[in-house]
């Protein structure tokens, strides 16, 4: 095994289009505990930690740049967390403080679970991937990068940038429900916001599908909506619940979460 | 491969494999057995060390990514023979058990108290709430971080 330490984007990119097997490692969260429990022995490591072109967060024309090196514990901080708040608190249900120092939304993009935690919220909010290689940079929506269970549109030589957002400025939420506040993979999720201005209604679900879904409807159909988002779901039944329990939960996030949004 | 890192004040060099984990790096290279070894993949908390200042799980840095950075364990709280307040007020309060869990206890609530000298409850619970106990059943632990700052 090698570990290949870049100190610039452009030199972080120039590895990848060399050695196309090397896996990028930035908190580690997810990486660390395949290494440690020998499923994974990849040829290579690609540190991004020394990368500083994707750390922080920065104001872009009317919208935000979150670097895919944004931890968590940066997205729950102030000011950020005002203009992004359902991200904001779904990044609080992450783990616990030492995972939440570590762990990334870029790392959350790269492992692509349907369980990601950043997903729902920045999918509410018309979120875009930034990816680049040697090839040049490309964005896309957050749904066009997100193709299936643990399964992401990179090609193997691209890395993920940044994370794009205009922020809407309307009423959302993230919501979780697992069996304690603290490091708990999502038995379901939901984000959703309320867009008065649009009057549209917008829900992103988590762990109830391949992946973290979208479903839209118009404001004026919101007395039905906890039932589309139940019925857009496709949960399984695993060892942390059953299919029709998520389901129900999610009719039950759905309508308290609309709740909130209307009220606010 | 080899690295050099700060540790407890002190730079300390390192011959290690590519793959292994900070962890690993401070117990089994460096003779720093204070941080525990209890779960690797970050459930447990008794691994938790300071990485240039912030708290994390040793066993989820890899090695290799600690290189040229400043690392400060359990073994670096005391002064000399002076324990720190927080490793005093556990003492005091009975909040040792097996002691499996206390040293990565004790550095996140050296680092809570850091960020909040006089935490809320909430603040409280959320600061070691992933930090798993087998034995105290957490009310002494609590405890002794309360009169910590009080
Ligand atoms: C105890 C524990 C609790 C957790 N709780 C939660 C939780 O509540 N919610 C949740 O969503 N997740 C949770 N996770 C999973 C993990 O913390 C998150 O997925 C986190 O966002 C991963 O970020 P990272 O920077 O640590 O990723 P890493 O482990 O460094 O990388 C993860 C993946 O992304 C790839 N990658 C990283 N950066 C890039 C990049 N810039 N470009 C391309 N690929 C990249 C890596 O190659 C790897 O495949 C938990 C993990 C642990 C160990
Ligand atoms: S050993 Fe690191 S968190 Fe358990
Ligand atoms: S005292 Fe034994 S695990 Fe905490």
């Amino acid at each position: 095994m090698e570990v290949l330490t870049p100190r610039t984007l452009d030199e972080a990119l120039g590895i990848m289009a060399d050695a196309p097997g090397a896996v990028p490692i930035q908190g580690g969260t997810d990486v660390m505990v395949e290494l440690n429990f020998d499923r994974a022995r990849p040829e290579a490591l690609l540190n991004l930690n020394e990368v500083a072109e994707l750390r922080g967060w920065s104001r872009e024309n009317g919208g935000v740049r979150l670097g895919a090196a944004l931890t968590y514990t940066e997205a729950m901080a102030a000011p950020l967390a005002a203009l992004l708040p359902a991200l904001a608190e779904a990044a609080r249900t992450v783990g616990s403080p030492q995972i939440r120092n570590r762990g990334t939304i870029g790392g959350n993009l790269g492992t692509a679970s349907p369980a990601g935690d950043a997903l729902p919220p920045l999918l509410v909010e018309g979120a875009e991937v930034e990816v680049a290689s040697v090839r040049g940079a490309r964005r896309l929506p957050l749904a066009e990068f997100l193709l299936g269970v643990k399964r992401n549109a990179l090609e193997p030589d691209e890395l993920v940038v940044a994370v794009h957002v205009a922020p809407s400025g309307r009423p959302q939420t993230f919501m979780k429900v697992g069996p304690r506040n603290a490091m708990v993979i999502a038995l379901v999720s939901l984000a959703i916001l309320a867009d008065r201005e649009r009057g549209e209604i917008r829900a992103a679900i988590g762990s109830a599908a391949p992946v973290a879904t979208l479903v839209t409807a118009p404001l004026a159909a919101a007395a039905g909506f906890p039932e589309l988002v139940a019925a857009t779901a496709s949960p399984i039944d695993d060892v942390r619940g059953t299919a029709e329990y998520r389901r129900h939960a999610l009719r039950v996030l759905a309508a308290r979460g609309l709740e909130r949004c209307l009220a606010a | 491969m080899k690295i050099s890192l700060t540790v407890n004040g002190e730079r300390r060099d390192a011959d290690v494999w590519e793959g292994e984990s900070l962890l690993y790096v401070l117990r089994e290279r460096l003779g720093l057995p204070g941080s525990k070894n209890a779960c690797e993949q970050g459930e447990c908390g008794s691994c938790s060390v300071f990485l240039d200042g912030v708290l994390v799980c040793a066993c989820l840095v890899l090695g290799a990514q600690a290189d040229g950075h400043d690392v400060v364990t359990v073994e670096g709280l005391a002064d000399g023979d002076e324990l720190h307040a927080i490793q005093e007020a556990f003492v005091a309060a009975g909040a040792v058990q097996c002691g499996f869990c206390t040293p990565g206890l004790v550095v996140a609530a050296a680092d809570l108290l850091r960020r909040s000298p006089q935490p809320s409850e909430d603040e409280l619970r959320e600061a070691l709430s992933g930090n798993l106990c087998r034995c105290t059943g957490y009310q002494k632990i609590f405890d002794a971080v309360r009169s910590a700052a009080g």
